[in-house]
Formats: structure tokens, sequence, C-alpha cells
């Protein structure tokens, strides 16, 4: 009986519903997004239930164990290590969705327009995308962050606009195959413009592809910010970010001793890169179920 | 196949040229010239002029750009005034520790990822399987540096295993090839299994799912029916059609191996590429800069070229004329 409902309750469904009704399936999927609300959550309301300030120096208090007035701690100038970690997410995240959300607007811009127009604006802009493939992509990063210094709006960009080829091929690679898609012809017959019918007509179709890729994308710029901060070539201290934090663990007296300094942070990245991949993985199944692995 | 390799190659000298020209725009954009840290401070402008005009800075830079690309084809890659030696030979100098580190760290994660990847594949959904995909995602979340912080935490501060950092250890008096060859191993322990981890998760997610791809084929049902034993069927029928994808995923590993290498070799201090080019950068050190990059782009450029070809030799439908 049960059955029989949830069948006539499906066909009502939209196909974001479906999408939404195969991905709830998902145990593992779901209890990532979970963990994310939660430390997103956590990361905005830091200043509420954190009774200390960011940048606030307390060297009566400095350099204490973890306790129940400073749950992780405080750091060598008396700064709540707890109150810092997620305001260091803040940036973490923040910085990780900015260059997500810049890349995919080029990439969506650009590959759609290869894709619609073909011939020679195909052939250029793919060809600037290989060039931008093949930039080794670290070395880039650290040279460019080295040289015009390291602000966040930097890092940003340099981020965005040597990550966007990827989702750029990838919504060509769909684009090609709607195109000539019967639907497509009837648009052309109706004399619908050629915006409206990029706008309205194909980019819903690739949506979906888009958040999947845009997901993961998460979890690899996470990685990729962290890596360069952690480098001393992203964020710069004082501003904390997960991978700036971690940086303190150079110092042997608190790799030997303090683990406090260095492993909530550690753990913060891995556990939010690995629920975006989980995420992403359980979304490209519920969008498409039949490339299911 | 030769009139494809050769069209292959002149492709790849626009596409290089680009990235060059890309480059040396975003070197010249950078506050100050690149003669201002050689520069003494009580130099006059005469001098300044003169030491500009000495090393071709007082052209424009495209002009210098064109000069770049005649000196780099004849194999000058200009000098590198804080190692105080050219270019070409601070690259050799230094490019031995990442090379070697990158191929440990590859032949093990191959000799590991894709076994589990055919292990998970063939017992899909068993619990090996569920246990070998949460390694997998581990491997791929886990940032390199932290992890290589733990096991220096680990196995080199707490329990003195291994060695801290560097590739020799400077007190080893012998000169006996055999105990230099062991100590330079046991050096590279922690680093490989650093570099190697994400890339072994990698393999191993890819080979699953080709392999669950090509298990469901015909062929395959075709092979079982005919009373082939299961290790026939998937180490000899399957696997060679399963290996297509990570073949060609070779090629284009080279770039993130180097990636890792930059992370790796500054946790662990071992002098390599990676090490230099943090150095490079932050020091301004432009010669260097763009000869390391023009060295990882061609290096990238022929990895896609290899894995191309490693695809036809992979798969026989593949032919390029």
């Amino acid at each position: 009986m049960t059955r029989k409902n949830t069948e006539i309750q499906r066909k009502n469904q939209s196909y974001w519903g479906e999408v939404f009704f195969r991905l709830r399936k998902n145990k593992m999927a779901m209890l990532s997004l979970y963990v994310l609300v939660t430390i997103i959550a956590l990361c905005i309301i830091v200043p509420i239930i954190s009774p200390y300030e960011i940048q606030t120096t307390n060297l009566a208090g400095k350099d204490q164990r973890p306790n129940s007035q400073h749950l992780l701690g405080t750091d060598l100038i008396g700064r709540d290590l707890f109150t810092r970690l997620f305001y260091a997410g803040r940036i973490s995240l923040g910085v990780a969705l900015a260059v997500v959300f810049i890349e995919c607007i080029i990439g969506v811009v650009l590959g759609s327009i290869a894709g619609f127009y073909g011939g020679i604006i195909d052939v250029v802009i793919m060809r600037i995308a290989e060039i931008f493939m093949s930039f080794p992509f670290m070395i880039i990063c650290i040279t460019i962050v080295a040289i015009f210094g390291n602000s966040i709006p930097t890092l940003i960009l340099v981020l965005a606009v040597l990550s966007w080829p990827s989702i750029a091929r990838i919504v060509r690679g769909q684009i090609l195959t709607l195109r000539e898609m019967e639907y497509m012809e009837a648009c052309e017959a109706l004399g619908i413009s050629d915006v409206r019918r990029i706008f309205k007509h194909l980019l819903p179709n690739v949506l979906a592809y888009v958040i999947v890729y845009a997901t993961l994308g998460m979890a690899s710029v996470i990685l990729v910010e962290t890596s360069l901060s952690f480098l001393g070539l992203g964020v710069s201290p004082p501003t904390p970010t997960w991978g700036n934090m971690i940086q303190e663990a150079r110092n042997m007296l608190i790799i030997q001793q303090k683990w406090w300094y260095w492993v909530p942070p550690g753990i913060c990245i891995f556990i939010s890169v690995m629920c975006f991949n989980i995420l992403g993985d359980g979304m490209r199944d519920a969008i498409d179920p039949k490339m299911k692995r | 196949m030769r009139n494809y390799v050769i069209r292959r190659i002149l492709q790849m000298i626009p596409v290089f040229i680009g990235i060059l020209f890309i480059l040396f725009f975003i070197l010249e954009q950078a506050p100050g010239t690149p003669v201002s840290n050689m520069m003494h401070p009580k130099m006059t402008p005469e001098q300044k002029a003169e030491l500009a005009q000495k090393l071709g800075l007082d052209i424009p830079w495209h002009e210098r750009f064109v000069n770049y690309i005649k000196e780099a084809a004849q194999g000058n890659l200009g000098y590198s005034n804080t190692h105080k030696k050219p270019v070409t030979e601070v690259i050799g100098d230094y490019i031995g520790p990442t090379l070697l580190l990158s191929i440990v760290s590859l032949s093990i994660s191959l000799i590991l990822g894709i076994p589990a990847g055919i292990i998970s594949a063939t017992k899909q959904y068993t619990a090996i399987d569920n246990i070998l995909t949460v390694v997998s995602f581990i491997g791929i979340s886990l940032p390199s540096f932290f992890f290589g912080l733990i096991l220096l935490k680990l196995f080199a501060v707490d329990v003195q295993l291994f060695p801290l950092f560097g590739l020799q250890d400077p007190l080893l008096m012998s000169n006996n090839p055999i105990d230099k060859f062991l100590d330079v191993a046991w050096h590279l322990v922690l680093p490989s299994i650093v570099l190697g981890l994400s890339s072994t998760a990698s393999f191993m997610r890819y080979t699953r799912s080709s392999m669950l791809e090509v298990i469901k084929q015909d062929y395959i049902r075709t092979a079982r029916a005919k009373g082939l034993k299961e290790k026939t069927v998937i180490y000899r029928h399957a696997f060679r059609n399963g290996i297509i994808p990570i073949i060609t995923l070779l090629g284009f590993w080279i770039p993130s191996l180097l990636s890792g290498a930059v992370v790796t070799e500054t946790i662990f201090a071992l002098p390599g590429l990676g090490k230099i080019s943090v150095e490079a950068a932050m020091n301004r050190n432009y010669p260097l800069i763009l000869g390391i990059n023009s060295l990882l782009t061609i290096l990238t450029l022929i990895g896609a070229l290899v894995a191309d070809l490693l695809y036809a030799i992979a798969d026989p439908r593949i032919r390029y004329d």
C-alpha cells in the first residue's frame, strides 16, 4: 500500500523533485549534507556562541591547553583557538564558494558559446581552454600570489581563472549533444533568439551537471586554498584560515607537544572536503541513475 | 601514426608559446622590475640604466619575449641570480629528487590502487568493497600537508623511526653505494606515502568504476559461459578493457604529481623542484620561475600526447591517422 502511495506521489514530482527523492535515499550523501550544514552554521554563528573576539589577545591566558574556558586552548598570544577555527572556516569555505561561483560563470558562458556556435569560435575558445589546462597549476598559483601579494581577492581570482576550462568542456559537450535535438529545431523554426535559446532552452538541461561539478569543485578548491595558505602563499595571518593555522605545526615544539594548534583545523579541512566529495558523488548518482557505479 | 605524432607536436608549439606569453605578461604586470633585486641602493640612475641595458631590459616586454623564445629554443633559459648559475643547471641540480619521489610514489599508487580497485569491483556491495570505498574517499579528501604532518608526528617525532627531513643523512660517513641507496630510500618512505596517497585513492576509484562497466558487458558473460575460470575472466578478459581509462589517466597525472611534490617537498625539506619553485616565487627570481614553468608545461603537454598514444596501444579500435 505504501509502495502504491509513493508511486502516485512520485508521478507529480518535477525533475528536481525526482533528483531529491533519489538523493534522500543515499544515506552517506545525506549525512554529508547534514555535517556540512552544521559546519557552515557554526562558522556563521561563531560570533554569537563564542565570548571571545577573533583578534583579541590575552597575554595572561596565553598558550593554554584545551579547557572548559577555551575548548581548544589558546595560542601564543592568548587568542581563543576554537573561535579562530570557525572564523578560519568562514574564510576557507567562503574563498572556495567564491572561486567555484566565478569559475562556473566563466566556464558556463564560454562553454555554451563554444558549443552553441561551433566553428571557429569553438576552436578558439577550446584552444584557450587547452592553454589554461596545460598550466602547471600549483606553481603558477604560487608565482602569481607571490608576485602580486597574497590578498584574498587575488587568490580567488587566480584560482577561478585557472580552473574554468574543465567546466567549460563539460558544458560544451552537453550543449553539442542537446543542440542536435529536435526541440532545438523547433526553437529555430519559431525564430527564438540565440540568447534566449541558450539561456532558456539549453542551459537548464546542463544545470544538473554544473551543480555536481560545483560540489566536487568545492572539495578541490578547499584543498588547494588550504595548501597554498599552508605554504604561506594563500591567505596570510593574522586572518586565519584552516591552512595557515596548520602552519603552526612547522614549529618543532608545537608538533611535539601541542596537538590542539594544528589537528583541529586539519580535521575540519578533511571532513568538509570529504563531505563535499561524497555529496557530489551522491548527487551525480541522483541526477543520472544510469551513471550509478 | 607517425604523421599524427608529428602533427600533435606541431600543435603543441602554439599552446606552449601561448602559455609562455601569458606568463611573461603576468610577470610584466608585477610591481618592480626584475633588476630591482640586483641593484645596489647606492647606484646612480646611469648605472641602473646601464645594468638594465646589459641585461636586455631596456626594450619593450614583447620584444624581450621574442628574445626569450629565441634563446630558449637554443637551450638557454637565462641566469639565476640567487644560485649564481644558469637556470638550466639549477633545474638539473634539483630535478633528481622530484623525479625520484614522483616515480616511487606513482609506482606505489599503481601497485596498490589498481588491484584494490579490481577487488572492489569484483566484490561490489560486499563489506570489503564498502571498506575500500571509504578508504578511497579518505584518500582523496585528506589534505596532503596534514597527512604529512601526522606521519611526521607519529613516525619521526614520537617514535623516531624515520628521518625528519632531507634526502640524505649529512652524517653518513660510508661511501658504499648500497648504504647510500638505503639511506635515500629510508628518507623517501614518508614523502612517497604522502605523495602517493591521493593518487592511490584516485586510481582505485577509476579502476573500480571502469571494471564495473566492463564486467557488465556481454563478452564477459560469454567468457563465463565458456566455462573459463573466474580469475581468467577478470584478469585476462575484463582487465584489458578495464585498464584503458587508467592508462589514459597516467599521461595527465604528471602535472598533478608535480603539484603535489611542491607541498610534499616543503614539508619534508627535500631539495627538489617544488621547493626551489616556492623559493623562486618568493625571491621573484623571474628566469627561474619561467624556466621551471616552461619545463612543467612541456612535461604536461608531452604527458597529454603520451596519454593519447597509450590509448591507441591499449585499445586497437582507436586509430590515429
